[in-house]
């Protein structure tokens, strides 16, 4: 009894369940159709690599207290900061790579610091550094290059030092999967297992409280703002290497999915409680649903309003699976 | 000696006084509860003594010393543990992992140092079976315990970590008689260990139970301290209900006189009923 009460109040349970409802859903409706075949399963793991690298990082600033909106325009910016000095510039890729991620933590170091000196909600702020991060990129994109896209990337990588962490398919899964998978454990690892973890629990918790016993709360906080840029890059390269170009809208609304796929995961909104293998779950739920319409002879624009509806379900769940966790006893 | 010294100490929050020529001595093993009315400054000077204000002026002298603190852990590190009015512990995290904040014990797991969860368990359930708390699992959420186990883990803690002055604001306040009974056994036991414990509170029984030395605060000043012997609850409870009161008082009795004289006496009744019942409540 014991030991189902501990499972019972994991902040990732709703979110197991969930999956395994919505495999157990496509498998039914949509398994003669391609969603259970190898590829199938593929496609949807490279999905929710998608959604997953960034909701890993998206739930420890959660996790801490704080959002991060400006993910989203960071993937754009990123991918035109690796793009541009590569194919107009002739600059190896590798160094416009450690260039990007340079930059990324100066924009999450920027925006950790102004939610912590500033105590204005880092929604706000972060809402800013997505209009500032989205509108600089167009603006300076064009003026480089005259289009609002950059392509050709794919002559330049060859041979590249940098690139081959980010590229490729070892064991016939996407480069995106395993660093989603690593990430995963990684991450949880540090939350968990680590007093770095501990204080990031405390910071979201109740900041106040952790300071008074000398948690570094705003280090915590500010150093998870350079985590969630930096997965954003990751991806960013990840995809323009992929594809071999990338566009000034690369990554919009990618910072609501990660939201949305850590809250389904149990995350809580307020901070404090929940998990990074629940936030993969959530992008793993996220992966199958969009990929489980596209072979269901459903139309695949559904998956909006299919992706409300579980946010919604979510929500009420991990509620309730909450409020038992505080009544246990 | 005494541990800590408050000489001449004010505090201001702009154009507001919260503290004004405030003096305070702490001893080791010794109650010292700090007594007065909402916003009287109770918490500001625990939390000047707890390092997370600075006085506006006057001296902060530990050991005989006089220190300048900065932030709450310098004052921690120095064996001056407290649990804060507004908040003791987070609710959502588990009772190992908030008796352990900010000060994880860790292991090496090859060339990194992780959070030594077993140990962890082992410490907090050993430190709270001493005090004489029974938790069935540790690792469940201080959310679930009860106000007065929450007090109680938080001194433990305190204990556990060396402490040698134990600030309590208010720990008995939100608490039902029973566990408050708790708490303020474990305040005895804090003392008997040699340290200087200070208490904060509104209620004059709980103070009195446990008290060795007393001050009173009034709108950011003090009516002085006593020890025990010099006092009696009910003149605890005079002071406490403060000057102030009772001048308003006599000036509502003054104007009720001159409208109508027979309703005297019954409000006369009322209040020595009303003030028999605080210093001996029926429990
Ligand atoms: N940070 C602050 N900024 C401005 N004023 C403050 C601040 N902290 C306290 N005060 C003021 O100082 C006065 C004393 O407050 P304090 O919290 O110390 O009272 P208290 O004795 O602890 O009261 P209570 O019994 O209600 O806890 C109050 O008038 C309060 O409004
Ligand atoms: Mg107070």
């Amino acid at each position: 009894m014991a030991a189902l009460r501990k499972v019972l109040v994991r902040p990732e349970l709703g979110a197991v369940t969930a999956a395994i409802g919505v495999f157990v859903f496509f498998a039914i409706v949509a398994g003669s159709r391609g969603f259970l075949t190898t590829q199938g399963t593929v496609n949807y793991l490279e999905v929710g690599a998608e959604h997953g690298i960034l909701a890993v990082s998206v739930a420890l600033l959660m996790i801490a207290g704080e959002f991060d909106l400006s993910i989203g325009s960071m993937i754009g910016a990123a991918g035109m900061i690796i793009a541009i000095p590569v194919t107009k510039f002739g600059w190896p890729p590798w160094l416009a790579i450690l260039v990007a991620f340079a930059f990324s933590l100066v924009v999450g170091y920027l925006n950790g610091w102004l939610v912590v000196r500033t105590r204005l909600p880092s929604f706000i702020i972060t809402l800013a550094s997505l209009y500032l991060l989205r509108g600089f990129t167009f603006g300076l994109t064009i003026a480089l290059l005259n289009y609002t896209r950059a392509s050709g990337m794919g002559a330049f990588l060859s041979g590249d030092p940098l690139v081959a962490i980010f590229s490729g398919a070892p064991l016939g899964l996407k480069i995106s999967i395993w660093w989603w998978a690593g990430l995963t454990l990684v991450l949880g690892w540090v939350l968990f297992r680590t007093p770095y973890g501990n204080w990031i629990f405390a910071a979201g918790g109740d900041a106040l409280a952790a300071r008074n016993v000398g948690v570094p709360v705003a280090r915590v906080k500010i150093s998870l703002f350079m985590l969630t840029a930096a997965t954003a890059t990751l991806l960013a390269t990840i995809q323009v290497i992929d594809t071999g170009s990338t566009d000034v809208l690369r990554g919009e609304l990618a910072e609501l999915e990660a939201i949305a796929a850590a809250v389904i995961g149990g995350n809580l909104l307020t901070g404090g409680y929940g998990s990074v293998l629940g936030a993969t779950v959530g992008a793993l739920i996220l992966g199958m649903v969009q990929q489980g319409i596209f072979y269901t002879n459903i139309d695949t624009n559904w998956y909006k309003a299919v992706l409300g509806a579980m946010l919604l379900a979510a929500v009420l769940l991990n509620n309730y699976l909450r409020y038992q966790a505080l009544r246990s006893r | 000696m005494a541990i800590i010294e408050l000489k001449d100490v004010t505090k201001s929050f702009g154009r507001v006084n919260a503290l004004r020529g405030i003096s305070i001595k702490i001893d080791a093993g010794e109650v010292h509860c700090l007594l007065g009315d909402n916003g009287a400054g109770k918490s500001t000077l625990i939390k000047i003594l707890s390092g997370v204000h600075k006085p506006t002026q006057g001296q902060y002298e530990f050991d005989g010393k006089p220190v300048e603190l900065s932030s709450p852990r310098e004052a921690l590190d120095m064996g001056i543990a407290t649990v804060f009015q507004d908040l003791a512990m987070l609710p959502l995290m588990s009772i190992t992992r908030n008796f352990f904040l900010g000060r994880e014990p860790k292991k090496a797991l090859g060339p990194v140092e992780v959070f030594d969860s077993g140990k962890a368990s082992k410490i907090t359930n050993e430190e709270l079976n001493k005090i004489g708390i029974e938790i069935r699992d540790p690792d469940q959420a201080v959310g679930t315990l009860s106000g007065g186990e929450r007090q109680a883990v938080a001194i433990a803690r305190a204990v556990y970590f060396g402490a040698r002055v134990l600030i309590l604001d208010e720990p008995t306040s939100a608490l039902g008689v029973k566990e408050a009974a708790v708490v303020l056994k474990y305040i005895v036991q804090a003392k008997t260990k040699g340290i200087g414990v200070i208490f904060i509170t509104h209620n004059v029984h709980h103070a009195w139970a446990v008290g060795d030395t007393f001050t009173v605060l009034n709108r950011g000043s003090s009516y002085g301290t006593f020890k025990k012997a010099e006092l009696t609850r009910e003149k605890l409870l005079q002071m406490m209900a403060g000057g102030e009161e009772l001048e308003e008082l006599a000036v509502e009795l003054d104007l009720i006189a001159k409208r109508d004289p027979s309703e005297v006496g019954k409000l006369e009744h009322r209040v020595a009923e009303e003030l028999d019942r605080e210093t001996h409540p029926k429990q």
